[in-house]
């Protein structure tokens, strides 16, 4: 066995291969601490994309990160397609109204030219500045929205539950103008340098529609926009519960899943190893609170679930970190992973057999 | 429970999204001003289980939605808006802060509406706009739900905005960020927190049957 470290990219490759890196690869998908890193507003933060080069390169070095995240926030996507973005001073840019205010809007509606949206031309900038500047040896995580899920955004998510449910001419109409801009935009971003694509897809979670809903809906738009995407993909729920609907993951393409908290990442393990990789779990939301030892003690946990044998990428269980987590907490996770996830294993694993998962309702 | 009880057939119709199968299970229309009953005999016990069943994560998001709406469109058509046998209340409202994501307050606003309760909506406003018109309603019970973290954080401003102002509802919270950390609705000066629409219900019940009663409108 070499006695170098691996590179970030080695590491996160072996991990996808399922096998046993040097240590765990550490994801820690932060956005707008860049913003705090750069003494900026959130809004002059994402205004230039040297800005968010800066702070990417930065917050690696800072918490010796195993991926640079070109994810600037979600609503850049429905901002595109001709919406608003609120800014807050402390959270991720909001979508404004929706773009979409009647469903007979979509008989009509044209997807945007990635080209022509100087929004999205920023982020590629970003890309490809990361790549310029980067170590070439780490990997850059670009994002997209799902088709099935940037309706939320789009048309707000009451209107698109009844569009979905009430309307499915419409609803198959709007799938396939999300998934020609979505095959485009994640492509875009691979072509600037991106070394994946993590696709968000918070709706096709068995949080928000059952997995019999998913099967029939979610499960092939995804099939097809993978299918179009020139790169790795993982599939990420953003805090939705993917436990009932894992087993179809696979047909996806998807190589990696994020995983929610609510989820059991060691039951998850035992099905998904050998097959898909499991990013995740830690609770962002809850992580704002805890104390050094507490972020070691969850880091330990996550990893005693789901580190052995490669297959696993620790992260938080939403794709990004709350601004409000102090700076001594991601210090602590980091310091956390480097400790307990060096391979082979001091943390012992979870070898309890997985419970069959719960059937829901339908 | 088999599938001859009331609620258990009522239960699968809405989870089913079987609007027929769902107004059958409730009696014919003919029926209804008769039948004013069904909304605590079926109604209310099987938004509850249905708000338990998705606490527990065995039914999603998009059937509690569509399940509180069938709700309250049947529940209209038994109880008319301005029906004085609603439920006699003091001034309530529900509002988001600060975000366009409306579903959650829509559920608890169905699933209230549903179990006999009126309300004011106020949909989206910021943390001054919001504590102007509570002041002005003279709301006695506030309903805020959020989507993001930075929103819920924002309630605390509201609390102590209507603290200056001499003006104390009870408060009470939903949304994604109180579910992934229990402790933030202390933190935010929240009365309480609810999990679930249906949990909602509950907790506004309670605090209405504590009130008392010259505290009522």
């Amino acid at each position: 066995m070499s006695t170098r470290p691996m590179t970030s990219l080695e590491r996160v490759l072996t991990a996808l291969g399922h096998r046993e890196p040097d240590r765990v690869p550490l994801f820690l998908l932060l956005t707008m601490h860049g913003a705090q890193e750069l003494g900026l507003s959130i809004e002059t933060y994402f205004s230039r994309p040297e800005y968010v080069i800066e702070g990417q390169l930065r917050l690696q070095r800072k918490y010796r990160n195993d991926c640079l995240y070109s994810f600037f926030y979600a609503s850049v996507e429905t901002e595109a397609w001709g919406g608003d973005v609120l800014y807050t001073d402390d959270g991720p840019p909001n979508a404004g109204r929706p773009v979409i205010r009647t469903p007979e809007q979509i008989r009509t509606l044209e997807p945007p030219r990635v080209a022509d949206c100087a929004c999205l031309v920023k982020v590629l900038e970003a890309t490809r500045g990361l790549k310029a500047a980067g170590d070439g040896e780490t990997p850059i995580i670009g994002v997209v929205m799902s088709p099935f899920s940037v309706p939320v955004m789009q048309m707000g998510f009451e209107a698109y539950l009844i569009l979905m449910f009430e309307q499915p001419d419409l609803f198959e109409h709007l799938m396939r103008l999300n998934e020609a801009f979505c095959i485009d935009w994640a492509n875009a971003q691979l072509a600037a340098g991106a070394t994946a694509i993590c696709y968000f897809d918070p709706v096709s979670s068995s949080t928000i529609v059952s997995p019999e809903h998913f099967r029939r809906t979610g499960l092939q738009v995804a099939k097809r926009t993978l299918a179009g995407i020139k790169g790795p993909v993982a599939m990420h729920f953003a805090s939705g519960r993917c436990t009932p609907i894992l087993d179809d993951l696979p047909d996806t393409g998807a190589a990696v899943i994020g995983v929610s908290v609510l989820d059991d990442l060691a039951a998850l393990k035992q099905r998904a190893a050998g097959k898909m990789a499991l990013l995740g779990n830690l609770n962002g939301v809850e992580m704002r609170r805890w104390t050094p030892e507490q972020a070691e003690a969850q880091v330990k946990a996550a990893i005693a679930a789901a580190g052995h044998g490669g297959g696993f990428i620790l992260s938080d269980n939403h794709g990004e970190i709350p601004y409000q987590v102090p700076e001594d907490t991601l210090l602590a996770v980091s310091e956390a992973v480097h400790r307990w996830g060096a391979y082979p294993l001091a943390v012992s694993g979870e070898r309890a057999s997985a419970p069959p998962p719960k059937v829901p309702r339908s | 429970m088999t599938d001859a009880d009331p609620v258990e057939t009522f239960l699968n119709a809405l989870l089913a999204m079987d609007r027929v199968a769902a107004k059958r299970a409730l009696g014919g229309p003919g029926e209804a001003a008769a039948r004013l009953d069904v909304v605590e005999r079926l109604v209310v016990p099987s938004l509850e289980r249905i708000g338990d069943l998705w606490e527990r994560g065995e039914v999603s998001l998009s059937q509690v939605y569509m399940s509180g709406r069938m709700c309250e469109e049947m529940v209209d058509a038994i109880l008319p808006p301005c029906d004085p046998r609603r439920v006699d209340q003091p001034p309530m409202a529900i509002a988001v802060l600060d975000d366009y994501h409306l579903l959650g307050k829509r559920m608890v606003y169905s699933v209230l509406r549903a179990s006999g309760y009126e309300l004011k909506d106020y949909g989206t406003l910021d943390a001054d706009t919001l504590v102007s018109r509570v002041v002005r309603d003279g709301i006695v019970v506030l309903l805020i739900s959020v989507l993001m973290l930075p929103s819920a954080l924002h309630i605390k401003r509201v609390r102590e905005a209507m603290d200056r102002a001499g003006c104390r509802p009870f408060i009470l919270v939903g949304g994604a960020p109180f579910r992934f950390d229990t402790e933030l609705w202390r933190e935010v000066g929240a009365d309480a927190m609810a999990g679930t629409a249906a949990e909602g219900v509950t907790l506004v019940r309670k605090f209405l049957d504590d009130l008392p009663k010259e505290h009522r409108a």
